[in-house]
């Protein structure tokens, strides 16, 4: 035990050393900014709170986050530094662990197997600040076999000025294993700035499926930098939902997926509103390694008012057999914004590799909107329904909760006119 | 149910339509024919209040309401249909989609007008994307039955349609146009046809000629529609029996 702790130890300093290095290395994609601003004390863990108040119970709910745990499996709440919720409802015991990370990590000697190794904990300042600086982040692991119907809820809330969170979350589907993760990041309505670190690995083990949803829901001046890599063993699949509808001022994440295994499967769909002054870098990467892999890329960007969004998009193929497709739609919906559609496709000695690509930019059609008045539809009807269907088709399997905010969000739109 | 008075039009500075006047009472519908560019599909569009069309002078009127300047979807909510010849591709709104919204504003059982009208195959996919004629022919009367307009506007429903189609566009026309017995009749029609197949479906009560924006000639649409085959638009022009001379 000594020996392992000692091995424990020497990993934890080379880490901090690699993380120390690259404190002050630019991200790759997005507009630089230093995260040193927000590392402040009143975000250390406080362990005052133990429990959601009415008011935040509401916040949670608008990430889709059920404090009631009706229709769920298993819950994490962390508020700024605070763990408020890590159990599992009595039905699934035996079938889902969740707790904050740092027990985990005490629990378990083998969690370290998986601490940083699909995320490079020198790739720029944000992983680096999100070592050096640590606090809290969730484990959740589906446990060999198990079934989990109703879905595993998890939210991380920031309720403090100029605050931020940093957190490292790992996530384990371990072989035939099937769970659906629907996860909220949010802030409370008097919070105006601060920044979001997040740092999250999925484990998908053999034959495993895991669905992961999650929902950004920031504040106009926050800064997020989510950093995200993901490993498929064989015939495992994932699918990655990803939704943010609210302003904020940039946010920038590029996950990976990692498809290893043969016949592994991965999907990213991002539904992107870019309101306000946000600055949206937004892409994901699929490394199509194993035989028979298959990947696909589908977003759906709508800018408004001055947001600048990027579509980024990258397919990787190591396999003949690999096959993947990339899909980048955006609508402009204001004329001060910007978009930019940045697909890349590439094959690395495999010749019989398919990728392919549809990009598209283009504001919403009058000729459309018309149309659809000529049947009786308004004009904020009619343009409601073209973005509703604009954002929801070609992503199948969309989850409810998403389909609702999605179509919130078009009427929205429609309402306060183009 | 529909009048046009003396209706003047421009797209930019161009002059499109020039004094355009007609009537057509309840019940009966009216064919509008014309060489290629001569300002029909212009007149049924800016009956529907559609796109860039700058009313010079005149007036629209449908039912007894002036309509000239009421938004297109007000028009819509009153009565009026159109079918256009191309319609827009809307690949992001199903035609499901819009058939249950519509199905749910006109209280229409959408469904069996879709199996009816050979639309089940069509629903999942996005509206007239990559339709072919047929398809795209179908999709919009499908529209038009859930509405169930008052006054039907019709841009050749003959084009980039085969025979079979043919006979299926005729029908619903006939059903929505509800050309049963004579006096049952309420709902009215302006179609646009240059071929004249849709003739053979239509009970039509009669017919215009449109050259330069300007109707040069009325009378029965078949008596014209033979006239035209015969000695072309020149001919239609010249014929002393012209009404409109």
């Amino acid at each position: 035990m000594r020996r392992v702790q000692a091995e424990i130890k020497k990993v934890q300093e080379r880490l901090k050393e690699a993380a120390w290095e690259a404190r002050e290395k630019p991200g790759a994609y997005g507009d630089d900014f230093d995260p040193a601003v927000f590392i402040n004390d009143h975000s250390e863990l406080n362990g005052r709170e133990r429990e959601l108040s009415a008011k935040l119970r509401e916040v949670a709910l608008l990430s889709g986050f059920d404090p009631e745990e009706k229709q769920r499996s298993a819950s994490y709440l962390q508020k700024d530094a605070d763990v408020l919720y890590e159990k599992v409802t009595g039905l699934y015991d035996g079938q889902v662990e969740i707790m904050s990370i740092e027990r985990a990590l005490e629990e378990y000697d083998w969690l370290w197997d998986y601490w940083w190794k699909t995320v490079d904990v020198d790739a720029d300042k944000f992983t680096a600040y999100t070592e050096l600086y640590q606090k809290g982040g969730s484990f959740i692991r589906i446990l060999p076999g198990a079934k989990v119907e109703l879905p595993i809820q998890s939210c991380l809330m920031m309720s403090e000025q100029e605050g931020s969170q940093r957190v490292h979350n790992i996530v384990i589907a371990e072989e035939g294993s099937s769970a659906e993760i629907v996860s909220g990041c949010t802030t409370v309505p008097q919070v105006e700035t601060g920044m979001h670190l997040g740092v999250t690995e999925f484990y998908v083990k053999k034959g495993a499926h895991l669905s992961f949803t999650m929902v950004h829901n920031w504040a106009e001046n926050f800064y997020v930098r989510p950093r995200t890599g993901v490993l498929l063993e064989e015939d495992a699949s994932f699918i990655n939902n990803y939704i943010l509808l609210k302003p904020v001022k940039s946010l920038q994440t590029n996950p990976r997926a990692i498809l290893k295994g043969r016949r592994s499967r991965a999907r990213f769909n991002s539904i992107i509103h870019g309101r306000a002054g946000s600055i949206l870098d937004l892409g994901s990467v699929l490394e199509l390694i194993g035989e028979e892999t298959r990947g696909e890329a589908i977003s759906r960007a709508a800018a408004d008012d001055q947001a600048q969004v990027l579509m980024r998009g990258k397919l990787l193929a190591y396999s003949n057999s690999a096959q993947a497709r990339l899909e980048c739609k955006g609508m402009l919906l204001s004329e001060e914004a910007r978009m930019q559609a940045i697909p890349e496709l590439e094959v690395i000695k495999a010749p019989r590799a398919d990728l392919n690509h549809e990009a598209a930019v283009g504001p919403i059609s009058r000729e459309a909107i018309e149309y659809l008045m000529t049947r009786g539809l308004t004009e904020e009807e009619a343009t409601s329904l073209i973005i509703q269907g604009f954002m929801k088709v070609g992503i199948d399997g969309l989850p409810e909760i998403l389909e609702k905010m999605v179509d919130e969000m078009a009427k929205s739109i429609s309402e306060g006119g183009l | 149910m529909l009048t046009v008075e003396k209706l003047s039009v421009k797209a930019g500075e161009r002059l499109i339509l020039d004094e355009v006047s007609l009537t057509i009472p309840a019940g009966e519908t009216h064919i509008l024919m014309g060489p290629n560019g001569s300002g029909k599909s212009t007149l049924l569009r800016v009956i529907m209040g559609l796109g860039d069309l700058e009313v010079v002078s005149g007036r629209i009127i449908f039912q007894g309401r002036d309509v000239t300047k009421l938004p297109i979807d007000e028009r819509a909510r009153l009565g009026i249909g159109l079918a256009m010849q191309h319609s827009p591709s809307l690949p992001e709104v199903t035609l499901k989609g819009l058939a249950q919204v519509l199905g749910d504003r006109y209280k229409n059982d959408w469904r069996s007008l879709a199996t009816a009208l050979n639309c089940d195959y069509l629903l999942e996919r996005g509206l007239n994307d990559r339709f072919s004629g047929g398809e795209s022919k179908r999709a919009e009367l499908l529209q038009l039955l859930i509405q169930r307009p008052q006054l039907l506007l019709v841009d050749e429903p003959e084009s980039g349609v085969d025979l079979v189609n043919i006979a299926v566009v005729g029908k619903a026309l006939h059903q929505l146009l509800k050309q049963g017995k004579i006096k049952d009749r309420e709902h009215s029609g302006l179609v646009i046809t240059h071929t004249g197949h849709i003739l053979n479906y239509l009970n039509a009560d009669q017919g215009y000629v449109m050259i330069n924006g300007k109707l040069v000639c009325e009378g029965n649409p078949r008596d014209l529609f033979e006239e035209i085959s015969k000695h072309g638009f020149e001919g239609c022009v010249a014929c002393a029996e012209c009404k409109r001379r």
